[in-house]
């Protein structure tokens, strides 16, 4: 409920935040009043999108991170650990590289798409039919290593600095000059990913108890290693395939809720979804207020947020044990 | 009535056989000791009776669904495992939702009160002793509120007031109709509030019967190489290995 209210402050916040020197009230009118100006222009067709496409991605990433901890039993778990996101960049990284970004408006993350599909793809084949959450990990750092290999191979290679540049920048992960087309591009891939994890809360309650446990208690965990690897897939694929890497998002949120919602996996799923909206907003806007002129890059400021808070809770969690 | 029937389950481990044509009956209101020597394969005549891994011949659970199995059967693995700081009660209620109902306040609450841990109830599970894990485990598996219960060593890391309390649960329970199977390696404990013991041995069955048939001297020697004290005493059978037959 309080997370609620919060993503909803500060998604109007998020509203009235940007570049031009207008008062919040005249602004939110102007979202609502359609006279075609300029103001209205900029708010629907800019602030909006990047406030929509800032809780869309930060739901995916909170419940893809809740999600993934959930499966995998370990709190350190994150969606990236299994390579949606590094397979997602190389997908993006080979499209900038080739030239195929340029090809039609939603090339670049159509291409990142089609590398977390292909990503996700591998590790299930790669884990088979029976593999348990070691095997997965396993699985999920080695296709990491490999893709971020041949991503510093493509930049290696890059014959023209300024597409390494623009890789590299994209790499950081950014919502700024966002559209309307890439809501309607990542919404329904990311619903169906949010629908997936949604119905994956009993089983993740039963594997609180372990493999053994929520198989005789008539779980069917092949069903929902698919279910939370699908969704993760779809939702932080399309996540990063419109706003790049953002890291941090779905290690931390869940676990600072995690004592909010007495450590049950089921609950921690919606909590950590708005948990992800909510911080991804919040980080939006301190990217637009703290460096205005500089494009200050979203991914860059969630980790120099998320790493020292990630630090500050293992120095407590340090203290209690 | 009979509540889990073995015929001829065998399994691998690679091409190695683990177990080997085990054949079994289980009736209602049974209390199993499961004894043998580590490696014998006590704990995977439970876990392919359960179909938790692949094996040849038939169990009665795996003609089931996996829900019907669940609300037939329930397993408490040895190895505790609880990921999450939740409640005891929460835990302990994961065993009703194995069933597929809605949460089951008198089931969880009549295992929490035979477990004896009413005073644990809003702790976190995880942060609680070993021993106080393990009850609450077993809390969990009686939730399910099966006609049939496998567990695994269940007593392992109980204090002996806790390990005897725990065999008295189990003995209530088949005096209630339903039937236990308990993995264990205290065969004085086995001896004594057991109704049948089944000796595995190198994936078979060595002995399958009451225990005061079952436990004799060439039994001892023979699978487990030791040689044992017994008595009758006014509180009854006592039971006790006392040396190696090879030092």
């Amino acid at each position: 409920m309080g997370l609620t209210i919060l993503v909803t402050a500060l998604f109007t916040l998020s509203l009235v935040t940007g570049v031009a020197p207008v008062g919040a009230g005249e602004s939110l009118a102007a979202l609502l009043r359609d006279d075609g100006g300029p103001l209205t222009m900029v708010m629907r067709e800019i602030r909006l999108p990047r406030a929509i496409l800032a809780v869309m991605i930060g739901v995916s990433l909170g419940l893809s991170g809740a999600a993934m901890q959930g499966f995998l039993r370990n709190p350190l778990a994150e969606p990236g650990l299994i390579g949606v996101s590094s397979s997602a960049a190389l997908g993006a990284v080979l499209a900038l590289q080739t030239g195929f970004a340029m090809a039609f408006t939603l090339a670049l993350p159509f291409a990142a798409l089609l590398g977390a599909v292909l990503g996700v793809g591998v590790i299930l084949f790669l884990a088979g039919p029976g593999g348990g959450a070691f095997i997965l990990i396993l699985a999920g750092i080695a296709l990491s290593a490999l893709t971020a290999a041949l991503t510093s191979l493509v930049l290696n290679l890059s014959p023209n600095p300024f597409a390494a540049n623009e890789i590299v920048f994209w790499m950081m992960g950014s919502l700024a000059d966002r559209s309307f087309s890439h809501v309607w591009m990542a919404l329904p891939i990311m619903a169906l990913g949010w629908l997936a994890l949604a119905r994956t809360g009993r089983g993740l309650e039963a594997l609180t108890l372990g493999e053994d446990a929520a198989a005789s208690m008539g779980f069917d965990l092949a069903r929902l290693r698919l279910l939370v690897l699908g969704g993760v897939a779809a939702s932080v694929g399309a996540a990063t395939a419109v706003a790049g890497a953002i890291g941090f998002v779905g290690l931390v949120v869940p676990h600072v809720l995690r004592p909010l919602v007495g450590g049950s996996p089921s609950r921690l799923l919606p909590a950590s979804a708005l948990g992800g909206a909510a911080l991804l907003l919040a980080a939006d806007i301190a990217v637009r207020l703290v460096l205005p002129g500089r494009d200050l890059k979203l991914g860059v400021v969630m980790a120099l947020v998320g790493a020292p808070i990630f630090l500050h809770l293992l120095w407590r969690m340090r203290g209690q044990t | 009535m009979t509540l889990l029937t073995l015929n001829n389950l065998t399994a691998r481990r690679g091409a190695c056989p683990v177990l080997s044509g085990i054949s079994l009956q289980v009736g209602a209101g049974e209390c199993i000791g499961l004894i043998g020597p580590n490696g014998a394969g006590k704990t995977t005549l439970m876990r392919a009776a359960l179909g938790l891994m692949p094996s040849e011949g038939q169990s009665s659970l795996l003609a089931l669904s996996a829900s019907a199995r669940a609300a037939q059967a329930a397993w408490l693995p040895q190895s505790p495992e609880i990921a999450w700081p939740v409640t005891v009660q929460h835990l302990v209620a994961l065993g009703a939702m194995a069933r597929g109902r809605g949460p089951d306040h008198a089931s969880v609450d009549r295992a929490i009160d035979r477990m004896n841990l009413g005073a644990f109830r809003d702790r976190a599970a995880n942060g609680l002793s070993g021993g106080e894990q393990a009850r609450v485990l077993i809390a969990r598996a009686l939730a399910q509120d099966t006609p049939l219960l496998l567990t695994d060593e269940p007593i392992a890391g109980l204090d002996p007031a806790q390990q005897i309390r725990t065999m008295r649960v189990f003995r209530d329970l088949a005096s209630e109709g339903r039937s236990v199977m308990v993995s264990l390696h205290d065969l004085g404990l086995a001896a004594r509030h057991c109704t049948r013991i089944i000796v595995v041995d190198k994936g078979g069955i060595a002995a399958d019967g009451p225990p005061e048939a079952v436990l004799t001297d060439a039994l001892m020697g023979r699978v487990f190489g030791v040689t044992a004290f017994r008595a009758e005493t006014v509180q009854g059978p006592v039971f006790q290995p006392m040396e190696t037959l090879v030092p």
